[in-house]
């Protein structure tokens, strides 16, 4: 391996992981590899799509790539520079809600604006237009308790978006929400997408929505998580999800995830 | 319950909507009886639980079994007021040469040692959470304050409060100041730890949103980590606040001036059963009224905090 000082891969790669691997609590007796040996390129724009079976370290991938956790092993590069910590850049959208209870819905969209320092009034003007693209404008003022699940994950992308960052890092945004809306906001999210340029890592169980999204669909293999296969889907959009290439395309994906969840079922069952 | 008792409203058309907001057609017509009935209900339910006690006391005198001259029953303790009121004449008491009968009125001695002792509370309630929760964060914001204090700290909370009594006197005599002190020396301990706690306890993700937005540490403590921790850290005051009045009293009865803690140092040295059971009612209902403001304070600060009350009485 060539010293690190030096920066090997060019600024124009939006994301580039190099044998990332992840061992939680190491060092200790509980300790378990959630990943492993992850080589990953995403160009600048690029919609990937993150499959594999629960617990195979698809949140914990993200959070490598956010810079909230260290990697075990290997390195994760963002736009020529190492990940060594969070940045405003890279922005996560939690599995579970993260709004800040004490905060109104404005004021949650415009946290980060806040932490640098913008002034109320701006702050406010772009928490407006970041949820008039999720349709959530009415509830400015409203507190998060009085938001249903999947209004709040609404809120949680606005958030993210605010921010402008370069990687948009997704993990199961849509997961809480009934299907029309979530077709709506998978609509809406390519539409952000296109306009933002950003690179999108969206992790997700439904292979519907890999298809609706995906440039590129990375299936896992069960923990510890290895990729599996990356399938490229060339497919212009908005795509037709009962057209023969789409369904063909759910047919091979479904495929290559039977095999890992039942191994992954067959792991858990012999613990 | 209030389309119960407007039976009108059960045949409405927008049923539906009257069952989303079912105060609504009450309050439009009864405003100040619709507000004040949840408290007078609330008020009736203590009455009758102190009456119960209080009636079983009076029972036990009606049958001979309680001796008045040890146990006296409310309604002679209450019943003398005047007669109590006036030791608590305590500032004068002391002096040579003034007499019991002179001084303030006895309503307004009752009300200055009232006042006193629990100004003691207050200010000793205030510095030790202001204290407490300072160290708390700080202990866990600068590593060395937790290596230089926190054992300490951990050492010396399960000392009483009473063994301070002594350092309270050598320190600061006598008067407010070791009143006070003892306060906030039976407390501080404690509210450190349980702010450690709080802190510890504060949801991973709430940090992680903040740190991917960039927030500086300064950052993450003041607009995630002190929100997130004032509901508990009220609570935990609350607790407190008990812990508070034991030990003014304790601390008043070595002697500061007027105070409660005093006036029952006197009645227990002149034997006097009927001023300790008046006093004791005294401090319930002080300590009953403290508990009650923190907990209007905790619905104001606190407004985001959902109320789980009402879900588990309905269960
Ligand atoms: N903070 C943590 N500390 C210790 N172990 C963790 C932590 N977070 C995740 N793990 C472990 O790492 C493994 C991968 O977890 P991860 O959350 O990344 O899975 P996932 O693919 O996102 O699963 P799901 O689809 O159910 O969300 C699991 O075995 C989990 O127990
Ligand atoms: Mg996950």
């Amino acid at each position: 391996m060539a010293s690190r000082s030096t920066k090997p891969f060019s600024s124009r790669d939006a994301v580039v992981c190099r044998g990332v691997g992840k061992t939680w609590s190491a060092g200790t007796d509980r300790a378990h590899v959630a990943l492993r040996d992850v080589d990953l390129d995403v160009a600048p724009g690029e919609f990937i799509v993150l499959l594999g079976p629960s617990g195979c370290g698809k949140s914990t991938l993200l959070y490598l790539i956010a810079g909230l956790e260290d990697t075990s092993d290997g390195e994760i590069w963002a736009f020529g520079d190492r990940v060594a910590t969070p940045s405003p850049d890279r922005s996560l959208i939690f599995q579970e809600t993260s709004l800040f209870p004490w905060l109104t819905v404005w004021q949650n969209v415009s946290f980060g604006l806040s932490i640098r320092g913008e002034p109320a009034a701006a702050r406010k003007e772009a928490a407006r237009q970041a949820l008039q693209r999720v349709g959530l404008v009415e509830a400015m003022d409203k507190r998060p308790d009085e938001l249903s699940g999947g209004m709040r994950q609404r809120v949680a992308v606005a958030r993210a978006l605010a921010m402008r960052p370069k990687v948009l890092l997704m993990d199961e945004p849509f997961a809480a929400l009934d299907v029309q809306t979530r077709a709506k906001m998978q609509d809406f999210l390519l539409d952000v997408w296109r306009d933002s340029e950003a690179s999108v890592l969206f992790v997700t169980h439904h292979i519907d929505e890999a298809v609706a999204l995906a440039d590129r669909v990375v299936i896992f293999t069960a923990r510890p998580g290895r990729i599996k296969t990356i399938v490229p889907i060339d497919m212009p959009r908005p795509r037709d999800p009962f057209s023969a290439q789409s369904e063909a395309l759910r047919k091979e994906l479904t495929e290559l995830m039977r095999a890992e969840v039942d191994r992954a079922f067959a792991e858990q069952e012999a613990v | 319950m209030s389309t119960a008792s407007h039976p009108a409203d059960a045949g409405d058309t927008d049923g539906a909507a009257a069952a989303g907001t079912p105060n609504a057609p009450a309050t439009r017509r009864l405003p100040l009886a619709g507000r004040l009935a949840p408290v007078l209900s609330r008020l009736g339910t203590t009455l009758l639980s102190v009456g119960l006690f209080c009636g079983i006391w009076e029972i036990l005198w009606a049958l001979d079994i309680a001796d008045p001259k040890l146990l006296p029953p409310p309604h002679i303790f209450l019943g003398s007021f005047p007669e109590q009121a006036k030791f608590f004449n305590t500032a004068q008491r002391w002096q040579i040469g003034v007499g019991l009968n002179t001084g303030p009125s006895p309503q307004g001695a009752v009300l200055i040692t009232i006042l006193a002792s629990g100004a003691r509370v207050l200010v000793g309630l205030l510095i030790a959470a202001v204290l407490s929760i300072a160290i708390g964060v700080a202990i866990r914001y600068f590593a060395a304050v937790e290596k230089l204090t926190l054992p300490t700290i951990t050492l010396l909370s399960p000392v009483s409060p009473i063994a301070w009594l002594p350092v309270a006197i050598f320190l600061f005599g006598i008067g407010n100041a070791p009143a006070i002190f003892m306060v906030v020396i039976a407390l501080f301990f404690h509210m450190v730890l349980a702010t450690i706690a709080q802190i510890d306890g504060v949801s991973r993700n709430l940090i992680n949103v903040a740190r991917t937005m960039g927030a500086s540490k300064r950052q993450i403590y003041g607009r995630v980590i002190v929100p997130a921790i004032l509901p508990g850290m009220l609570m935990v005051l609350r607790l407190n606040l008990f812990g508070a009045w034991m030990v003014v009293l304790v601390a008043e009865s070595t002697g500061v001036g007027y105070g409660l803690g005093q006036v029952i140092m006197l009645a227990r040295n002149t034997f006097n059963p009927s001023l300790v059971f008046f006093t004791i009612a005294l401090i319930g209902l002080l300590g009953f009224l403290s508990d009650w403001v923190l907990r209007l304070l905790q619905k104001k600060l606190l407004y985001w905090v959902p109320q789980t009350a009402g879900v588990l009485r309905g269960l």
